[in-house]
């Protein structure tokens, strides 16, 4: 059962919380889910360029979302130099520097699917094999790429926000794990439009404030700045 | 008064218990049993030894029942257990049929009752037998470090090991590659168990005593079953390298486990090795020394846990959720525990472990720091609410095979 599927399911048992999107616009409040997640071991292993490559076609999307998302949510004593998880292996293991940049340059804000994300970051490899022909490094034992997915379940909260003062302020509380479902999940790996709340808040009229949601950079900054900053626009540019 | 599961909640953060308690709603009537090989002694007992209390607690039927085996099969298991954490064993056809014919002996008296059954490590592996004639659901969790494997033993479990619904290792470098489901879930440790619980100043220095360490002097201490993957003989050369400069002292300290014979053998070497120095502490310790390693770290100045080859070693995350410093062996589970640098310092050999171990030893703020970002590691990742938390979401993980997002309502 997909995550539309049980939505649908839910709704045809008229459980609140997944409602959002189909009720009449003045009408539907917004529920927000959490999700919490098993990390999947796909067996695959790469120890050079070439076998990366080979496994980036053949992976699921899912290994492809947590190799590019997963650093985002986990604590870091100092910031990450990359949060693309390719980008830090090719770094660290190895030592190809120029390819870990461009890989961890990859803007995921203009990625419309993971199919994009994929393509790009296959495309840089085989830029990058393409123009250092011959030369074929290989990492230390113990220092393999092992490709892994995320298996998510995804929960309603309880939390139902009527109208946009009251989104707001349940916003301020909700985990990281909340944000990140409605903000990244939503749009790169379910492929919605945009992110949950710009979607919800567009509905409802609120175009100017879903708007500026919508053009925040989600990547630039930590979950917890990512959640001031949307409260901050939305006390600024919620009309009455 | 026993503990319960609100006395974890300020212990692992806001939110943990409660989701927790979100969780083990989605699962309620289910039953989930483990089944492992020895009740007492080792990392396996030790976490169930919680574990089965919290999920009962949360309203999960969980139950804990172990396996027999007499000292042949163990010896063949532990041959076993080193072949495939990559120690080249000759294994003869006699100790595979020891193996068969315990595993056949368990499945005519076992009662499986759960609907999803955790079977830990290799020694009831072939319990899944049962599973085309009484279906359930069936997990195996390897805890032993399987990167490289010697080919036969793991093509002898692998058929039984194929039938399972999904395999848990702890993690990813120990993937292999199976037609079955395979998930990361890393162990815990309990910080509520006379392991961890805070203890004070006055019953380490008692138990300090009680050994005749100068609490007065730097105490370097490794706790480890006296077992040839924990290097204990290599605690002691890079011991004496330290010894040069500073007059510490070192504590080897462990327990023996039931299913693990060579253990005798082992401390004998580290007892000869030993010998010829005072500062020297070789502890055997007995079951339900629990209290006592507690205050025996918590009275260290620096912990060592040199493995050359580790499924995990969870004592690393015991010092560290004590703030201790930490200097590790490069290997299996260590490197997720131990960021080098920043929560402990990995090594590679005696004499890296010396210049480390010297080096904290000088710097009273380094210790400081590394064992402080020690104690966040561990709390956002290896405490047994997480784990509490892994194995709810493999018992809905295996009810939706196939799946990568699953509701639930």
């Amino acid at each position: 059962m997909s995550f539309y599927d049980g939505w649908q399911h839910s709704q045809r048992r008229g459980r609140s919380g997944p409602e959002i999107m189909t009720t009449p616009a003045q009408e539907k409040p917004f529920a927000f889910f959490t999700e919490t997640r098993l990390v999947v071991l796909t067996g695959r292993k790469a120890s050079n360029l070439e076998q990366l490559l080979q496994h980036l076609t053949q992976v699921s999307g899912s290994c492809i979302f947590y190799h590019t998302h997963y650093l985002y949510l986990t604590h870091h004593f100092e910031k990450p130099r990359f949060y693309n998880e390719f980008a830090n292996w090719v770094s660290q293991a190895l030592q190809e520097e120029r390819l870990a940049e461009r890989l961890g340059a990859i803007d995921l804000l203009e990625m419309t699917s993971i199919r994009d994300l994929r393509e790009a970051i296959a495309r840089v490899i085989e830029k990058h094999l393409e123009s250092d022909k011959g030369t074929v490094r290989t990492s230390p034992p113990g220092e393999e790429f092992h490709f892994c997915e995320a298996k998510s379940f995804i929960m309603p909260t309880g939390k139902v926000a009527a109208g946009v003062s009251e989104f707001l302020d349940l916003l301020e509380n909700v985990t990281n794990d909340c944000l990140h479902f409605h903000f990244f999940e939503a749009r790169l790996r379910l492929e919605r439009p945009t992110n949950d709340f710009s979607q919800w808040l567009g509905d409802l009229g609120q175009t100017k404030l879903a708007a500026r949601i919508d053009a925040l950079n989600p990547y630039a900054v930590t979950l917890d700045e990512l959640k001031r900053e949307i409260v901050k626009l939305g006390r600024r540019y919620a009309s009455k | 008064m026993p503990i319960q599961l609100e006395d974890y909640q300020e212990i692992a953060g806001p939110g943990v218990t409660e989701e927790l308690r979100e969780l083990a709603d989605r699962v309620a009537g289910r039953s989930m049993q483990h089944i492992n090989s020895t009740p007492v002694g080792g990392g396996v007992a030790e976490i169930l030894t919680r574990l089965v209390p919290m999920l009962r607690e949360l309203g999960v039927e969980a139950t804990w029942d172990v396996i027999k085996g007499d000292q042949a099969f163990f010896n063949v298991t532990k041959a076993f257990h080193n072949a495939l954490h990559g120690k080249p064993e000759e294994i003869t056809a006699e100790m595979y049929d020891i193996f068969r014919a315990t595993t056949e002996a368990n499945l005519h008296d076992f009662n499986f009752t759960g609907d999803v059954i955790f079977v830990h490590d290799p020694q009831p592996a072939g319990l899944v037998a049962r599973k085309p004639e009484i279906g359930r659901r069936w997990v195996w969790r390897c805890h032993i470090d399987v990167s490289a494997p010697q080919p036969d033993v793991w093509e002898f479990l692998r058929p039984s090991i194929e039938q399972y619904d999904a395999a848990i290792f702890s993690m990813p470098d120990f993937a292999q590659r199976l037609p079955v489901a395979q998930f990361r879930i890393a162990p815990s440790i309990d910080p509520l168990s006379d392991k961890n619980k805070p203890v004070d100043n006055a019953q380490v220095n008692k138990v300090l005593e009680k050994y005749q360490i100068d609490p007065g002097r730097p105490v370097l201490t490794q706790i480890s079953r006296f077992d040839r993957f924990k290097d204990p003989l290599g605690v002691v050369a890079a011991y004496r390298l330290v010894k040069k400069r500073h007059r510490c002292q070192l504590v080897l300290a462990g327990g023996g486990a039931a299913d693990d014979p060579e253990g005798e053998e082992v401390l004998r070497d580290v007892q000869e090795a030993a010998a010829d120095d005072p500062d020297i502490h070789v502890l055997l310790l007995p079951p339900f020394s629990d209290l006592e390693i507690n205050a025996l770290v918590r009275g260290s100045t620096v912990i060592i846990q040199k493995s050359i080859r580790e499924g995990f070693g969870l004592t690393v995350s015991e010092a560290l959720w004590k703030k201790k410093a930490v200097v590790g062996g490069a290997t299996g589970g260590i490197k997720l525990q131990i960021i080098d640098g920043r929560t402990g310092f990995l090594v590679h050999s005696a004499e890296g472990a010396a210049t480390r171990i010297t080096q904290l030893l000088g710097d009273r703020r380094l210790r400081e720091k590394v064992g402080e970002n020690g104690y966040q590691h561990v709390r956002q990742n290896f405490l047994v609410t997480r784990h509490v938390r892994d194995y709810i979401l493999t018992m809905l993980a295996v009810e939706h095979p196939g799946e990568s997002m699953i509701y639930l309502a």
